[in-house]
This record gives C-alpha cells, sequence and structure tokens, in this order.
C-alpha cells in the first residue's frame, strides 16, 4: 500500500492481507459443502446476469487496463526506443536498452544498491524496533493510546510533508542537528542533504522513523489474537518475560511477520516521495523508482530506456508477490 | 527489556513499570520531535531566527508565518483541488470494489480466486512499473471539453481514475473476505423469495459491510490525500496539483524562508491529522482488516 505512495503507501500499505488468516478460520467439517452457492446460479434471471456481469467486469476493466496492460506495454516498450512522439518513430532494438542499463549506465548498479540497503535497513532497525515497541504497548499500561499515537503519526502524515519536515532537520544552516552541534557556521557544515556519503543515511533516518509506528500498528494486531490461555500456561511454568516472548508469543506470530516482510520488501522498492522531495535522487541517493521517474518528467525522454528499468523493478517485484500471493490464496482456499 | 523479574500474576511490578512508562515517554517525545521542531519553527518570525539563530529561546510566538502560508500560497485552492480528486476517488473505489467483492464472495464462479489474485497482485506493484505508458497513455487519450486540459494528462479525472484501479485491489480483497463471512442464508433466503441481484447487494449484504467500508474509507481518504507521486508526474498545470505536489512547487519560491515552508508543510498535514484523530479507531482497524478476517 501506500503510497503511495506512498507509498504509500502504503499505499504503500497495501498491506497486511490475508496472510494472517488466523486458526479461527481453519476449515469447519462442513465447509465444503457449504460452498454451494451453486444453487444461487440457477435462481438468476437474465437481468441479475447482466448486473453480475456489470458489477464485476466494469472494476475488473478498469484496473486491468490501468494497471496490467501498462505493465505488459512496459515489459513491451522496454524492448524498443521511442522519442514519444508518434507510434512510428517505435523502433526493436532488442536488448540493447539493457545492456545500456547493466554496462554504462552509472547510475543503474547504484540504484540498486541503495534500493538493497533500504530494505536491510528498514527490516533490521525500525521493524525490531516497531515490535518491542508493540509488545511493551500490548501489555495493558496506561496511555497507551496516548503512546501509539505518538510512534503512529508518521504514518499519517503524507511522505511529501515528511520530506519537508526533515529538511528543517538537517539544514545546514538552519536545522536542528547542525544548530545543536555548532555546525552551521561556513567552513564547518554538515552537509546531510548534499553530501553524497552521507544522504542516503539521513533518508533512511526519516524513512525509519515512519516505518517503526507503521510495523508497531500490525504487530500490535497481531499482538491481539495470541491466546492469553498461552502465556498464562507459559508463565506459570516459570518462563521469565523474555523467554515467554521467545518460546511462546514469538513463534505464533508467524503469519504477521510474513506480512510485515512483504510489506518490508514492497516499501523499499516503492521508495519515492522522500528522496523526491529532498533532492530529486541526485548524487547518492539514486533509487530504481527515481530513475524511471526521471526518464518521464525529466528533460530527456526516452520511453524504452525508462520502461527497461521498469522491467526490473518489475521483475523484483513479482519475484515477491507472486508466492507471497500463491501460499495466502493456497490458505484461503483450504479455510 | 524492561525487567527481568519473574511476572507474578496480577501484580504488576512496580519499577519496572516506572521504567517502562520513562522509557516510552522519552521514546514518543524523540518520536515527535521533528514534528514538533517544524511547529516551533513555524511559530517564530523569520527575522528572529534570522538573527537569534534558530535554536534560541523565542521572544514572541505567532500564528503569522501559518496565515501568510495560507493566504500566499493560495493554499485554500489546492485543499480544492484535493477534494475534487480525493472525494470521487473514495466513493468510487468503493462502490466499484464492493461490487467485486460481492461478485467473488457470494457467486462461487470459477473466475472467483483468479479475479481477487489479479486485484491484489496488482495493488501491491510499485508504481513506477506501470507510469510511463501509463503517462503515453494519458498524453494519447482526448477528451475535449470534458476535461480543462482537453485530455486525460493533467485532469482530475485522471488522477481519479488511476486512484480507482490501484486502489480498488486492496479493498476488493478486503471487503470480499468480509462478506464471505456474512452467512449465506441470508441471500438465498432473499434470492428464492425473488429478490433482484442487485436488491441483494444494495439492501442486504451493503448495511452489513458498514463497519469495513468506514474503515476503508478512512484509510483510503488519508492515502489519496497523501498521495503524492500519481499528481507529480499526471499532472504538470501547478494550478491543478493537489496539495501535496503543490507544495512541492511552492518550497522552491520560499526557501529563505525555512519557518514559512514549515507552516505550510504543517497546514498541509492538518487535514489528515483530523481525520486520523476523529476516526483513529477506524484508521487502525482498517490497516489490519484483512488480518483479521472472518
Amino acid at each position: 500500500m501506500s503510497s503511495e505512495t506512498g507509498t504509500t503507501s502504503p499505499e504503500a500499505a497495501a498491506a497486511p492481507p490475508p496472510g494472517t488468516a488466523s486458526p479461527a478460520s481453519s476449515p469447519s467439517p462442513g465447509s465444503r459443502k457449504k460452498r454451494v452457492p451453486r444453487g444461487h446460479r440457477r435462481l438468476l434471471t437474465r437481468r441479475d446476469r447482466l448486473t453480475l456481469g456489470l458489477m464485476a467486469g466494469v472494476p475488473t476493466i478498469l484496473h486491468v487496463a490501468l494497471v496490467w496492460l501498462t505493465a505488459l506495454a512496459s515489459i513491451a516498450l522496454a524492448f524498443t526506443t521511442w522519442d514519444g512522439i508518434g507510434f512510428d518513430s517505435i523502433k526493436w532494438v532488442g536488448l540493447d536498452n539493457f545492456k545500456e542499463l547493466f554496462t554504462t549506465n552509472p547510475q543503474f548498479w547504484p540504484a540498486v544498491e541503495h534500493n538493497v540497503i533500504w530494505f536491510v535497513v528498514l527490516i533490521l532497525i525500525p521493524t525490531p524496533f516497531g515490535l518491542f515497541l508493540a509488545v511493551q504497548l500490548d501489555k495493558k499500561i496506561r496511555f497507551s493510546r496516548v503512546y501509539q499515537t505518538a510512534f503512529f503519526l508518521p504514518v499519517v502524515v503524507s511522505m511529501a510533508v515528511i520530506g519537508f519536515v526533515w529538511q528543517l532537520v538537517y539544514n545546514p544552516d538552519t536545522g536542528l542537528i547542525n544548530s545543536l552541534i555548532g555546525a552551521n557556521k561556513p567552513g564547518h557544515y554538515i552537509d546531510w542533504i548534499g553530501d553524497p556519503n552521507l544522504n542516503l543515511w539521513a533518508i533512511l533516518i526519516a524513512a525509519s522513523w515512519r516505518h517503526a509506528g507503521y510495523m508497531m500498528i500490525l504487530y500490535l494486531a497481531g499482538l491481539k489474537g495470541v491466546d492469553p490461555a498461552l502465556r498464562e500456561a507459559s508463565s506459570l511454568d516459570g518462563a521469565n518475560e523474555w523467554q515467554t516472548f521467545k518460546n511462546v508469543v514469538f513463534p505464533t506470530l508467524r503469519p504477521t511477520n510474513t506480512v510485515v516482510l512483504v510489506v518490508t520488501i514492497i516499501e523499499a522498492l516503492r521508495a519515492f516521495d522522500l528522496v523526491f522531495v529532498f533532492n530529486k535522487g541526485a548524487q547518492g541517493t539514486e533509487l530504481l523508482s527515481i530513475l524511471v521517474t526521471n526518464n518521464i518528467i525529466g528533460e530527456s525522454s526516452r520511453i524504452g530506456y525508462g520502461s527497461a528499468i521498469a522491467v526490473v523493478l518489475l521483475v523484483i517485484s513479482l519475484a515477491v508477490i507472486i508466492p507471497y500471493l500463491i501460499a495466502t490464496f493456497r490458505k484461503e482456499r483450504r479455510a | 527489556m524492561s525487567t527481568t523479574v519473574p511476572l507474578k500474576r496480577r501484580t504488576p511490578v512496580r519499577p519496572a513499570r516506572v521504567l517502562l512508562h520513562t522509557f516510552l515517554v522519552v521514546t514518543s517525545l524523540a518520536w515527535l520531535a521533528p514534528l514538533l521542531w517544524a511547529l516551533f519553527a513555524a511559530l517564530r518570525p523569520y527575522a528572529e531566527t534570522s538573527a537569534k539563530g534558530y535554536v534560541s529561546w523565542p521572544d514572541k510566538l505567532s500564528f503569522d508565518n501559518f496565515t501568510n502560508a495560507f493566504q500566499q500560497s493560495d493554499m485554500l485552492h489546492y485543499f480544492g483541488n484535493t477534494l475534487l480528486i480525493a472525494i470521487p476517488a473514495v466513493l468510487l473505489t468503493l462502490f466499484l470494489s464492493s461490487c467485486v467483492a460481492f461478485y467473488v464472495s457470494r457467486f462461487d464462479f470459477r473466475v472467483n480466486l483468479f479475479l481477487l489474485l489479479v486485484f491484489t497482485a496488482g495493488n501491491l506493484l510499485p508504481q513506477q512499473v506501470i507510469i510511463t505508458p501509463l503517462y503515453r497513455l494519458y498524453l494519447l487519450v482526448d477528451l475535449p471539453g470534458i476535461t480543462v486540459s482537453g485530455k486525460l494528462y493533467d485532469s482530475a479525472l485522471g488522477l481519479v481514475l488511476i486512484h480507482v484501479a490501484f486502489q480498488s485491489g486492496f479493498c476488493a480483497f478486503v471487503l470480499s473476505n468480509y462478506m464471505r463471512s456474512l452467512p449465506h442464508e441470508l441471500t438465498e433466503a432473499a434470492l428464492v423469495d425473488g429478490a433482484s441481484v442487485w436488491r441483494l447487494y444494495w439492501q442486504i449484504v451493503l448495511p452489513l459491510c458498514k463497519p469495513a467500508m468506514a474503515a476503508l474509507a478512512t484509510l483510503l481518504s488519508i492515502w489519496i490525500y497523501n498521495d503524492f507521486f500519481w499528481a507529480i508526474v499526471l499532472i504538470s498545470t501547478g494550478e491543478n496539483m493537489p496539495i501535496t505536489s503543490a507544495l512541492n512547487n511552492l518550497s522552491g519560491q520560499y526557501f529563505t524562508d525555512p519557518n514559512l515552508v514549515a507552516a505550510g508543510a504543517l497546514l498541509t498535514a492538518i487535514p489528515t491529522l483530523i481525520v486520523y484523530f476523529v476516526l483513529q479507531r477506524q484508521f487502525v482497524s482498517g490497516l489490519t482488516l484483512g488480518a483479521n478476517k472472518g
């Protein structure tokens, strides 16, 4: 989901589908027979069939046309060159775009590397921290809501706004950090956003700040599904808090962990808004998403080349999405 | 981590709790610090901070930056643009995805699993995968007289369409899970009594889905309001931009006055914050709806 953009979107936050199908939804003995609605079909009039066709057809056409056909078009265009003006300038070039991308484009491999770093940082730092917060807030303490809101607020605010807010923190002359450490005088600047060795990490701090709250909410929901009797039994057996968590609670969070892993990978691939607001992905903050976008809204409109980058992004995403959906839907079918 | 003392049931260990609260208070404040810092900057006049430095005791706090940002940057206009996109997009997404969900969850034709798979996977794709052809397509579609730009490109309609197409994946999935949990006898009886399919949907199933719809509506309004990417690429005229991408345009003009930018950014965030605080429960349950099905 999300989208969003953000990502959310969450956006970006296409979040937590059913991976989490809880044990509660395990098939009841009669459920196979209960799937009936075959009976429904016999009762349908012609008009009902038409209604149903429209109800399913219109949204499907819209979705398939704008999302899947364009994705296919990306694949097709990746093997061509096109200046975007008129269809007759489309020329088949085979693998040339990919060859150029993999061998001569100086931004491509750094972008891949940054996307990987993005994922590794998100999964290693804010994700466990979000889990830690969720475990603490799940203890029925007072003001839990207030704390939750504080941690979750960054997820609610637009990534673009977050970008501006963090610029106020990182700005070399007027920013919070440099003002506090006295690095805001000419000659002593630490240029958090301009320095190619620093900027990716500076942006990742802002991204982690947001990600932790998101993960906290997902884990809080997961923890609600943990049977209290299990915990009680384990503490009666003399397990301490950490042992209970490690041996009883965490294993039951497996479905949530799957969702969290998928969401984090997708977020890392989608990452765009923050970087675009910070410095448009120049020097040190290249990302695949930024390279694609630059081919559209930049001065040079190289459609085929931009599509080739998009295809790389597509292949990586599908490698994650497909196994996840197969596992999820297999569970659905059984349920 | 806060405690290694074995837990006795029902008698909370005091020192551990105090430690936990201290930790949580400190961390929450650290978490809010960037936003509070933006607020502090926005409340001070630029002249004062440039003379005394940003980290300094304020002489005078006022809302002047907020009123200036609001008026000078014509924010009301951009809020209007956003509403023009977000309201139809949220309503259409909910309507269309509930239609698909109704179909796949109540009428067990063979396509249902495949259809849901297509929708759900589409929603998980990064937007950049489809943007290049989409951008060309939007430039290609002529709509003289229907949109101001005469094309799908650079129009509110274009943004509404892509939001609906993209977001309906998640919503169809969540709603179909929800509808499947409703007892079959409900609709079966009505069908036998001769009710039409449309009536089944509109008068029986949809009213029962209110909680899920409310949760999704909250989520969608925040996501669509916050959208930055589609608007940056698919809208070219500054005038037509929704608030988040307009902010990006405007910040260039105010680069010399970070306090004004801070005020503008915070003003942009206010509607989402209001929605979140008023509908917090819906928002959180929406995020985890897929998780607790049935």
